[in-house]
């Protein structure tokens, strides 16, 4: 179903200069003498789909952490849109246009579909905590107008039937699609999404890969994913960056990855001799 | 607005003069709703006719020609629903199409009904639509109402319905006197011309384009109208296949006749909480709908507090006891009364609140038959639930259960100018304003259904019991014999079978052999949720329906049946002697149910042809191995081992004895 898709943006007109959205470089991060990134660059362009794949504990999750600000890499330098970051906060990256999902869905349990997709509204409300408790108003009509854009979102991602449902009751790729919701109700430039399909059935696979899609095309938003099944990969993404123990070991469109041998040995593992 | 300033119409025998007549005379009140972004959005008479005129002259700008053929394909969308308006303004005939049928299907009608355009409602059915276009050699442009997904598609021959109506409000920008022409368009079709295409579901062999008239289905409107006595204040909820003609004459014929609103459920899923919503007053379901909302409902109660059960149980037992009696009018006791009222202000109120049903003042139910139990549970509720029996070439109506005279065995009398009669073999024919024009293409099928005279042939066996009401036994043509020569009514058994809400579907088998045997479906939400109280763990469908406490439940059931049956002298040599529980639900997607869910037995006896030998060859279990169609359309297998089971039968109950 993808397919023909990829197919029209594969060649994304190779003699332009990409318009670069983030660019990573020469980034290290360490835990004690833990090294879980080592010297990784790689860029994102705007409007893309990057894949980040590798084995368990390659540092995919911990490079998202690092690009999302909630982790400081001890070398190299950040760019978002143009801009040098230093020790930014997680918050501070919401503020320029960063969302996320996490591998384990992240959501407020006992809240209603809703009222956590509102959450993500939260960080542009402008009115104080005293008017939104009067509900009176400017607070009253900025709720109304969050709440049209909540609802867009709610129609984009068919959740209707689940709006007033607590997330806790909700199935596994439903609570990961709420999730997708609340990501998206920050109205970000560039998404980050961990393991968007773990866990899922092929069905469910299939509805999150077209929701990723729809995303990328209709409102034109970055996205970066990891993601562990490979079918998903080759076919959503534009070009795949692959970690290893922290490094980084190939760098190009599906087809290159695909096809280059370190990738295929840190995936099926070569024989020690 | 220009609908204010229309011309007059002089006789309402078209969909578009009515809705002209609705815009001059009810133009404020609400003609369609729907559900987006969360809100009920309406729609006026006179916006509705605006909003249909400026599509129409869209169309025509593309080109649709009177007589042509459009498909309409997807959900209840109020800009579905203004298609059919405004192509037949143009005399063009709109040909619906159901929205879950798969592309080889929809190949199949579309290229049948020769459509040049096709008006879908969203990406999906557009992808669908353009695989089939290799194929489908007449089709030219598709046309799409909801734009998600398809910003980057080739937009050649592929139109959103904004840019027809653009199109549409250029045309009257260009040419005043377009809107004139459009009107007396409108003006100049009568009655006989043909209004719509309906293809059947295709119980057997391929679908037939059902050719029904303006008249057909405007009379048929007009009397349904009348007799349920329904005004524009009336409120029904759209949430049937477009393509079925039940609600192309509810949600579009006997709206635009009486002028009442329609209000289209925000998605499929959200149907019981815009049900409750809108609190409809006239609400259509088939038989297996109030089963699954019974079935819910008992499931949710088992969940509930003790005293709340308690409660429940008490004033449900005072229901069944007097419910029908109060709703049908008859005397009943005043402490029984007061019962009721307190019932129904603790149990019953609530309830059907909870349903979305307390403003409902007709309900029908039709296209099988309706269990007695769950036919009765709602009726003692107060729900005015009645049964009507009806055809697509019938333009629905053939019988109907009228006010005070409700039996759960019967189909009702004959609706208002339709004519019965029983044809020697026990079949039903019928003779109305309704009967259709013709099968589209197929003037054979035509001249076997059709007598020259205008009675149609049912194809069900049926009679006219002592109070005058049709009951139906089975297709004609199932009903067979056994090798002693004794009648087998396989869908009489099945029905018995099937009011249990463990046993979802049925196939009976007998028809020239010894004795009656059948296949069992069952139902996963009422097995399943007594499987997680009894703490038995299942993996799949597969394995709960092998698992031995399920076979024991179900041979209890089918014990039931044979001693049921065996009270009826008529029937008692259908008891059922062996059984097995399928190991997969029968599916349309694998052909083995019609899209509207009624078992395909032609079909399912080659399928299985081994499992039916094994019911007769005294075998225990079998092996099968079944191909199963996925939603996306891929195919895998599926393997199982059948157990079968034996179940006792009894004598006939000897009334005869007595009497000799």
């Amino acid at each position: 179903m993808t397919l023909h898709m990829t197919a029209d943006q594969a060649p994304v007109a190779p003699a332009a200069e990409p318009d670069v959205l983030l660019n990573v470089e020469n980034v290290s991060l360490s835990f004690g003498g833990v090294k879980a990134i080592s010297d990784i660059s790689f860029d994102v362009h705007k409007g893309e789909i990057r894949a980040i794949i590798g084995p368990n504990g390659a540092g995919k999750t911990s490079m998202l952490n690092v690009i999302n600000g909630f982790y400081h890499p001890q070398q190299g330098t950040i760019t978002f849109r143009g801009q040098v970051r230093n020790n930014m906060r997680a918050d501070q990256a919401v503020g320029q246009g960063i969302a996320r999902t996490f591998q384990n869905v992240a959501l407020f349990k006992g809240m209603s579909t809703l009222d956590n997709i509102m959450a993500g509204r939260n960080y542009m409300m402008k009115t104080g905590f005293f008017w939104q408790c009067l509900y009176w108003g400017r607070a009253q009509q900025e709720e109304i107008e969050h709440r049209q854009k909540v609802e867009e979102i709610i129609d984009f991602l068919e959740i209707q039937h689940i709006r007033r449902t607590p997330v806790g009751r909700l199935p596994y790729g439903l609570q990961k699609r709420v999730e997708l919701a609340r990501a998206l109700a920050m109205e970000p430039d560039l998404l980050l999404l961990d393991e968007p399909m773990a866990g899922m059935n092929l069905e469910e696979k299939e509805d999150m890969s077209r929701y990723i899609l729809d995303v990328n095309q209709q409102y034109g938003t970055t996205i970066a994913l990891i993601e562990h099944d490979m079918g998903v990969v080759m076919d959503l993404s534009d070009r795949v960056v692959v970690l290893d123990y922290g490094r980084k070991i190939a760098d190009g469109i599906p087809e290159e990855v695909q096809a280059n041998q370190d990738v295929i040995d840190a995936y099926l593992g070569v024989s020690h001799d | 607005m220009d609908g204010a300033r229309s011309p007059a119409i002089d006789s309402l025998d078209t969909f578009p003069k009515l809705l002209i007549r609705n815009a001059e005379q009810r133009g404020s009140r609400p003609a369609i709703r729907e559900k987006y972004l969360g809100i009920w959005q309406t729609w006026t008479w006179s916006e509705v006719l605006e909003e249909v005129k400026i599509y129409s002259l869209g169309l025509k700008a593309l080109g649709v020609s009177p007589g042509e053929k459009v498909a309409i394909v997807g959900s209840n969308r109020p800009r579905l629903y203004w298609t059919f308006a405004a192509v037949q303004a143009l005399g063009a005939i709109p040909v619906p199409v159901y929205a879950d049928s798969v592309a080889e299907e929809m190949a199949y009608v579309l290229d049948h009904a020769e459509a040049r355009i096709a008006i879908v409602e969203n990406q999906e059915q557009t992808d669908k639509v353009q695989s089939i276009a290799e194929t489908v050699t007449c089709l030219e442009q598709v046309i799409y109402d909801d734009p998600r997904g398809l910003r980057d598609y080739d937009h050649t021959n592929l139109h959103s319905i904004d840019q027809i109506q653009d199109e549409g409000r250029a045309a009257i920008s260009a040419d005043k006197a377009a809107v004139d022409a459009w009107f007396s368009g409108i003006r100049a079709a009568s009655g006989s011309d043909l209004s719509v295409m309906l293809y059947t579901s295709g119980t057997t062999g391929r679908p037939k384009g059902v050719m029904l008239s303006y008249d057909n289905l405007l009379i048929s409107a007009r009397n349904a109208c009348e007799m349920d006595r329904m005004t524009d204040e009336d409120e029904a909820v759209a949430y049937l296949p477009l393509a079925w003609v039940g609600d192309h004459v509810f949600s579009y014929g006997q709206s635009y006749w009486s002028g009442f609103c329609v209000a289209c459920p925000e998605s499929a899923e959200t149907l019981m909480h815009d049900l409750r919503e809108i609190g409809p007053s006239f609400f259509f379901a088939p038989p297996r709908t109030f089963e699954t909302l019974l079935t819910n409902i008992m499931i949710r109660m088992e969940d509930a507090g003790r005293f709340k059960k308690a409660m429940f149980d008490a004033f449900l037992k005072i229901a069944d006891r007097v419910g029908e009696d109060v709703l049908n009018g008859k005397p009943v006791g005043l402490v029984d009364r007061l019962l009721y009222k307190l019932g129904d202000m603790l149990v019953y109120g609530p309830l059907k609140d909870a349903l979305g049903f307390s403003k409902v003042r007709i309900g029908y139910t039709a296209g099988e038959a309706i269990g007695p139990e769950i036919f009765r549970f709602y009726r003692s509720l107060g729900i005015n639930l009645k049964q009507l029996y009806g055809q697509t070439e019938a333009s629905v109506y053939v019988t109907v259960q009228p006010d005070g005279e409700i039996f759960s065995d019967t189909v009702g009398k004959p609706a208002q100018d339709v004519e019965i009669r029983i044809a020697e073999n026990g079949e039903v024919h019928y003779r109305s304003p309704g009967v259709f024009v013709g099968y589209f293409k197929n003037d054979e099928a035509t001249k076997d259904t059709k007598t020259d005279d205008g009675w149609v042939l049912t194809g069900d066996a049926g009679f006219i019991d002592n109070r005058g009401h049709l009951k139906i036994i089975d297709r004609a043509k199932d009903v067979g014999k056994f090798t002693d020569g004794s009648m087998f009514a396989p869908k009489y058994v099945e029905n018995k079978l099937k009011f249990f809400p463990n046993v979802k579907e049925v196939v009976a088998f007998g028809n020239e052999r010894d004795f009656c045997t059948c296949f069992v479906n069952i139902d996963l939400t009422a097995v399943g949720n007594w499987a997680e109280r009894n703490n038995i763990a299942y993996a799949s469908y597969q394995e709960l329906a092998a698992h031995p406490d399920v076979y024991k439940t179900i041979e209890e059931h089918v014990a039931q049946v044979n001693a049921d049956l065996a009270d009826e002298p008529m029937m008692a040599q259908c008891q059922i002697k062996r059984f097995l529980v399928l190991h997969k639900e029968l599916d349309a997607d694998d052909g083995e149910l019609t899209r509207t869910q009624k078992v395909r037995r032609k079909f399912i006896t080659e399928r299985y042809g081994d499992l039916i030998e094994a019911l007769y060859d005294g075998s225990t279990e079998r092996y099968i191995s079944t191909e199963v169609t996925f939603e996306d359309g891929r195919k895998g297998q599926l393997s199982a081992t059948v157990e079968i089971r034996d179940v006792a039968t009894l004598p006939p109950q000897t009334h005869q004895e007595a009497a000799e």
